[in-house]
């Protein structure tokens, strides 16, 4: 498809580095699935949806940097939705985000509160500063909010890395409070070795957890080749970039990813 | 079945569908997954002398009839590139790397330093500068790479040809006179897309290659015109999306073919396309030697 052509309506800041951008037209994504956005002149980058209508955006480049310069009104290109979102599965769910990877489970915690599924969330962030969603992840819950509220437990636990609020410490941290065992299924999205932290201390629920991943999309269409995932080359663009856990364990998610050029360099984040 | 068994361009080949340059080839384990899928030997992305990131995005667009693109020849640079090639190789059939440089001495540097199956000269991207077809689409250059390349190197030389040419032939002749064992015909043809909604170009780059089903009949052309003349076998590429686009490739000229943009159909192509090739010869009680430049032998 050829890029449409969305005019921004709405630009929120969220935290000092992350506003959110509301878009004139709902694609109709499913939560996990990304658009390719086209900052005509700059770039095209993949970026995920944080609502029907709506992306969250971190500023790390030069895209990003030009899309924070554009108010409501400007317009963008935009390819997608695309790639396979996360699927809701069973009546009691847990989130797990990191940072602005919190986006696309605070639209998946919205759509299953409203298919009555019980919702708990693991969010981490930097710093108290840096926390986004704090009121969208604590709405969530319904019957499953009066549930834990009923054994005297809270929805969301927060987690910042400097201690400022929440558990001090990394994500995985708040595992602790949480029981495992008692989720028919886990979402997580969030920087690569905060999942692979998740996911390497939680092997036996691989199973039952799904994990929004992010590598270098250029053609968002199956075909660049720029995104496979070793071992198996898998095209995380078409075939992604929700996979479940148990296929990250023994390759290069966690250890290493390749850039635009196709070089292969560290995890960061 | 009949078999689809074929030798071409100094490979031997369980079938002749191969996987074409730049799609789904910067991976050893995404080239592996290929030959796994059914294909007959797998084309490694072009690898250059210096890591590059491409050109910025979009890096492809979906036109009425096809796909345009303007990758701008991402790669990790050959030095980087061994294993990838060294996992492919796990998959069982012949890999092929695509190479690209600035200079006939640049393109044997390279050929030097990476161990391969056989090498596939790029000399034909129509979007990166001071490579590719600005190179190729000099009939002189074509020959001096190609006999640089070859002097370098003990495996099959294939010269992948440009379309945006007046006269393909001649570049197909001068990579005969350089000494290459097969030509490939052909890659993309110069292109753009532009939105309306702004009156940019939609492509990063602005200009690029288009490929899919509105190049097949400009390759089925080329690959003829080549076949007709050369020598050289002919690798057929441009296009072809179903088995009868395949056999059509083949009766032009093409001992072997590629498959690009099909692949937006994901890694079935190769068994699909290859399945309906093997029943059309069964039905037709010909064998895959029959069909190869089959529309060049029927005339008057």
């Amino acid at each position: 498809m050829k890029p449409i052509d969305c005019t921004i309506t709405e630009v929120r800041s969220e935290a000092p580095l992350i506003r959110t951008f509301r878009l004139d037209k709902n694609l109709d994504p499913a939560p996990g699935q990304y658009l390719m956005l086209w900052i005509r002149g700059v770039d095209e980058i993949p970026m995920s949806f944080s609502g029907p209508d709506t992306i969250t955006v971190q500023s790390v480049g030069e895209a990003t940097a030009a899309l924070f310069k554009m108010g409501a009104g400007r317009s963008v290109g935009v390819r997608g939705p695309f790639g396979n979102g996360f699927v809701l599965r069973g009546s009691r769910i847990l989130l797990i985000g990191g940072g602005v990877g919190t986006a696309p489970l605070a639209f998946l915690g919205e759509q299953a509160q409203r298919a009555e599924i019980s919702v708990a969330s693991l969010i981490g962030f930097r710093s108290k500063g840096d926390i986004i969603f704090q009121e969208r992840f604590e709405a969530l819950g319904l019957g499953g909010a009066e549930g834990l509220k009923r054994e005297g437990k809270i929805n969301t636990i927060i987690t910042t890395d400097d201690g400022s609020a929440g558990i001090p410490g990394r994500v995985s941290a708040g595992l602790a409070h949480l029981d495992l065992e008692s989720f028919d299924q886990i979402y997580l999205c969030g920087p690569e070795m905060m999942m692979w932290d998740i996911i390497s201390r939680t092997k036996d629920h691989a199973e039952k957890m799904q994990a929004c991943i992010n590598r270098h999309f250029k053609c968002a269409a199956g075909v660049c080749g720029s995104c496979c995932l070793d071992p198996d080359g898998l095209r995380v663009c078409v075939e992604g970039p929700v996979i479940r856990a148990d296929r990250l364990l023994d390759g290069e998610f966690g250890r290493y990813k390749r850039d635009g050029s196709g070089s292969k360099g560290p995890c960061k984040g | 079945m009949p078999s689809l068994s074929i030798s071409a361009g100094g490979l031997d080949l369980k079938n002749p569908l191969l996987l074409a340059a730049g799609i789904l080839g910067t991976t050893g384990a995404s080239l592996r997954r290929a030959a796994q899928a059914g294909a007959g030997g797998v084309v490694t992305k072009s690898l250059g002398s210096a890591p590059r990131e491409g050109h910025p995005g979009p890096s492809i667009v979906h036109v009425e009839c096809g796909l345009l693109n303007a990758m701008g020849l991402p790669n990790p640079s050959y030095r980087d590139f061994q294993e990838e090639i060294d996992s492919a190789r796990a998959g069982g059939v012949p890999v092929i790397a695509s190479i690209f440089g600035s200079s006939a001495a640049e393109f044997a540097q390279i050929a030097r330093g990476l161990k391969a199956d056989a090498f596939e000269l790029n000399l034909s991207c129509p979007h990166a500068e001071n490579f590719g077809s600005e190179l190729g689409r000099y009939p002189d250059l074509v020959e001096s790479v190609t006999g640089a390349v070859k002097a370098a190197s003990d495996v099959p030389i294939w010269v992948k040809l440009t379309p945006n040419t007046a006269d393909i032939l001649e570049l197909g002749q001068a990579a005969q006179r350089g000494g290459a064992d097969a030509v490939v015909a052909i890659n993309t043809l110069k292109a753009m897309a532009i939105d309306i909604e702004s009156g940019y170009p939609i492509l990063g780059n602005r200009v690029g290659g288009l490929s899919g089903p509105a190049v097949k009949p400009v390759a089925v052309r080329c690959v003829y015109e080549l076949a007709g003349r050369l020598e050289i076998p002919v690798i057929g590429v441009g296009g072809i999306t179903t088995w009868e686009d395949a056999v059509e490739m083949m009766m032009a000229g093409a001992s072997a073919l590629q498959l690009g943009t099909a692949l937006l159909r994901g890694y079935g192509v190769f068994e699909e396309i290859g399945t309906g090739l093997a029943r059309y010869l069964e039905r037709k009680s010909m064998t895959i030697e029959d069909l190869v430049g089959l529309s060049l032998r029927r005339r008057s």
